[in-house]
């Protein structure tokens, strides 16, 4: 075998092993306790590699994804109301109709925002969410406002009662995974990254750049919605300031840029860290609120000390330990490629 | 309806204090290309300090603002020297999210320090009101306007009249040229950073005394700082002012005509209006050589 095909037989070989150790999760840690943890890192990777779509792709920074998990949460909570559904299964079904109305929200919030770049698009996305958060509230005979909405609660069984919904959250992330990596092999994501790299060369170059955003945008807050009307599904009670919370919006952000802003597997890795963490600590201070001191202090530690993420720094560190032991050049893996897409490595 | 009157009067008001913060935190984006999303979270710092000065040695609050304001200039540069300075690269972009962990870091020391119970700040001119054609206006609010019109003005005196304030132009205007002529553009940066904060905590103050606050105030106070600004324009002083006054005004009469829990969605309304016709905001392009 030829180097590069080893490499990608490996590569094949650990994806398998990882998705058939995630999918046994519930079987060899049945407890409620340690189901929940893994319920809400899937979650996690999920929002993560949804949000690195448009974030790390066209390099917008969208501080304001947690309105679409509202959104879907809302949407879902209250097709359930109104098609008067009972718990069980058949919920699960309503989640792609959630991901559908998150699409035209996303549309229309897209349109606008997109009008604008970098600095006033980061804005623009927070004052958004707070907007959704605010009629979440207002529109009381249609939410319920801050009295909350309820979802209909399922029956299983003590140890069993979680497993469903890590299943749902774990298909949500392998097909958000999917479509990161669908786009990143196709023109369309090409598109993507010369936006980040340069949006005016891109559109001179003939990328078609508001369509090509718009897209992303509304692909990464359709998963995101989904995301969220599983989670509200799986909470059973939501309310405005609970599901359009800023926090889990930079949570995600977070995420990937620990692991690697603009990677396949960084959100991933980010969300595997970070999500674990983070319960355990509220679990632990959370109600002193020193969490937040310590979530502040991980944030800046990453930023300042690893603006590129864990997956470019190690991948980096690989290639060049290769580089130095095996003669001659092997070519380089699509992680390197991978690396050396990531912003921060511009020059040099 | 004499209560759309009094609606205009108050939202002018308390347009004044934020047009205070709005202006600190625009000042830092046109000097830094930086949003500090942790601008909130510096205003509640300043509330609470100014609070635990009062609670412990019964420091009037305004009084309070000449140990509180020289602390956060100081504060402001050290964030400055310490956390924004080292960015590399995409500096738009790893700016807001080093100064929103510095907001969650400061709402989490707060949270400690002073619990999540809702506080405000006590004096006589809270409640006292004075008669002003035919509306009661309590002096809280004349107090504060008069405030931030002296603290704004101080701004603009130091940006038009002073050397100091004629290198913070140049770097708005331009970063590279200032620094051809010899401008110390680190050292304007950080000094320009202090200013914004100084500036949040006398915000602080007169947002402490005219609403109840705790920890988590700094997400709908950002929320509400940062549309101002995108309104006026990012950058440009003028536009926060006008910005900050669209909004009060707005939310103020909205409140009173339709009803309160209206107000902000009419102001987000006329925000997405304007940024559909223009997306860089009312003074989006005149800023750089204004401001």
């Amino acid at each position: 075998m030829t180097p590069a095909r080893r490499t990608s037989a490996l590569k094949g070989g650990a994806l398998l092993v990882v998705v058939v150790l995630a999918l046994l999760v519930p079987v060899f840690a049945p407890d409620p306790a340690t189901t929940n943890i893994a319920v809400f890192t899937t979650m996690y990777v999920g929002l993560a590699t949804a949000w690195n779509i448009m974030g790390g792709y066209t390099g917008y920074i969208s501080l304001g994804h947690a309105a679409f998990f509202g959104f879907g949460s809302y949407a879902l909570g209250l097709l359930l109301a109104h098609l008067g559904i009972a718990a069980g299964y058949t919920p699960f079904l309503f989640v792609p109709v959630a991901g559908i109305l998150t699409v035209v929200i996303a549309l229309a919030i897209g349109w606008i925002a997109l009008r604008t770049r970098a600095a006033t698009f980061v804005i623009v996305t927070i004052a958004c969410m707070f907007l959704l958060q605010l009629l979440a509230e207002n529109l009381v005979s249609l939410t319920g406002g801050g009295s909350g909405l309820s979802f209909p609660v399922p029956t299983w069984s003590g140890d069993f009662f979680n497993t469903p919904y890590y299943y749902a959250m774990l298909v949500l992330a392998l097909v958000g995974l999917a479509v990161s990596a669908g786009i990143r092999r196709s023109k369309f994501g090409l598109g993507l990254l010369a936006i980040r790299d340069d949006e005016d060369k891109a559109l001179a170059v003939g990328v078609p750049a508001r369509g090509f955003k718009l897209t992303a945008f509304v692909i990464s807050a359709a998963l995101v919605g989904m995301i969220g009307a599983v989670y509200g599904y799986y909470v059973t009670y939501i309310y405005p300031q609970f599901v359009i919370d800023p926090l889990v919006g930079i949570s995600m952000v977070l995420m990937v840029f620990l692991g690697g802003l603009g990677t396949l597997w960084g959100p991933v890795v980010g969300a595997l860290i970070l999500e674990p963490a983070q319960l355990w600590l509220s679990y632990n201070f959370g109600a002193s609120r020193l969490y937040l001191v310590f979530y502040a202090a991980v944030f800046l530690v990453v930023i300042l000390l690893l603006p590129r993420g864990i997956v470019p720094s190690v991948t980096d560190l690989v290639v060049r330990w290769r580089h130095g032991s095996t003669a001659g050049p092997t070519g380089g893996s699509s992680e390197t490629r991978e690396a050396l897409a990531a912003p921060g490595v511009r020059s040099p | 309806m004499t209560l759309v009157p009094q609606a205009i009067i108050l939202g002018i008001l308390t347009g004044g204090v934020y047009a205070l913060m709005a202006s600190g935190l625009t000042l830092i984006f046109g000097v830094m290309q930086i949003i500090n999303v942790g601008h909130g979270a510096l205003v509640i710092l300043g509330a609470y300090l100014s609070f635990a000065l009062l609670r412990s040695l019964h420091i009037d609050p305004f009084l309070s603002l000449v140990v509180t304001m020289p602390a956060m200039f100081v504060l402001g540069v050290v964030m400055q020297v310490v956390f924004v300075r080292p960015l590399k690269g995409d500096r738009e972009a790893l700016s807001v999210l080093v100064t929103y962990a510095l907001a969650l870091g400061i709402e989490g020391l707060l949270g400690f320090f002073f619990t999540n119970n809702y506080q405000q700040l006590n004096a006589w001119y809270e409640t006292a009101s004075i008669r002003l054609f035919n509306f009661r206006i309590a002096y809280v609010y004349i107090f504060g306007f008069a405030l931030c019109l002296a603290i704004l003005g101080g701004i603009f005196w130091m940006l038009y009249r002073t050397t100091f304030g004629r290198a913070i132009r140049a770097t708005m205007l331009n970063r590279t040229a200032a620094q051809l002529v010899g401008v110390d553009v680190d050292r304007v940066s950080a000094l320009a950073f202090g200013v914004g904060v100084a500036s949040a905590a006398a915000g602080g103050v007169v947002f402490g005394i005219t609403n109840v606050f705790n920890p988590g105030s700094h997400y709908d106070l950002i929320s509400r700082l940062l549309t101002i600004i995108v309104l006026g324009g990012l950058g440009s002083l003028r536009g926060a002012i006008v910005g900050a006054m669209v909004m009060l005004v707005t939310t103020d009469v909205t409140a009173v005509v339709i009803s309160p829990v209206w107000s902000s969605f009419v102001f987000f309304v006329i925000l997405v209006c304007v940024l559909v016709v223009r997306p860089q905001g009312l003074y989006g392009v005149t800023v750089r050589d204004r401001a």
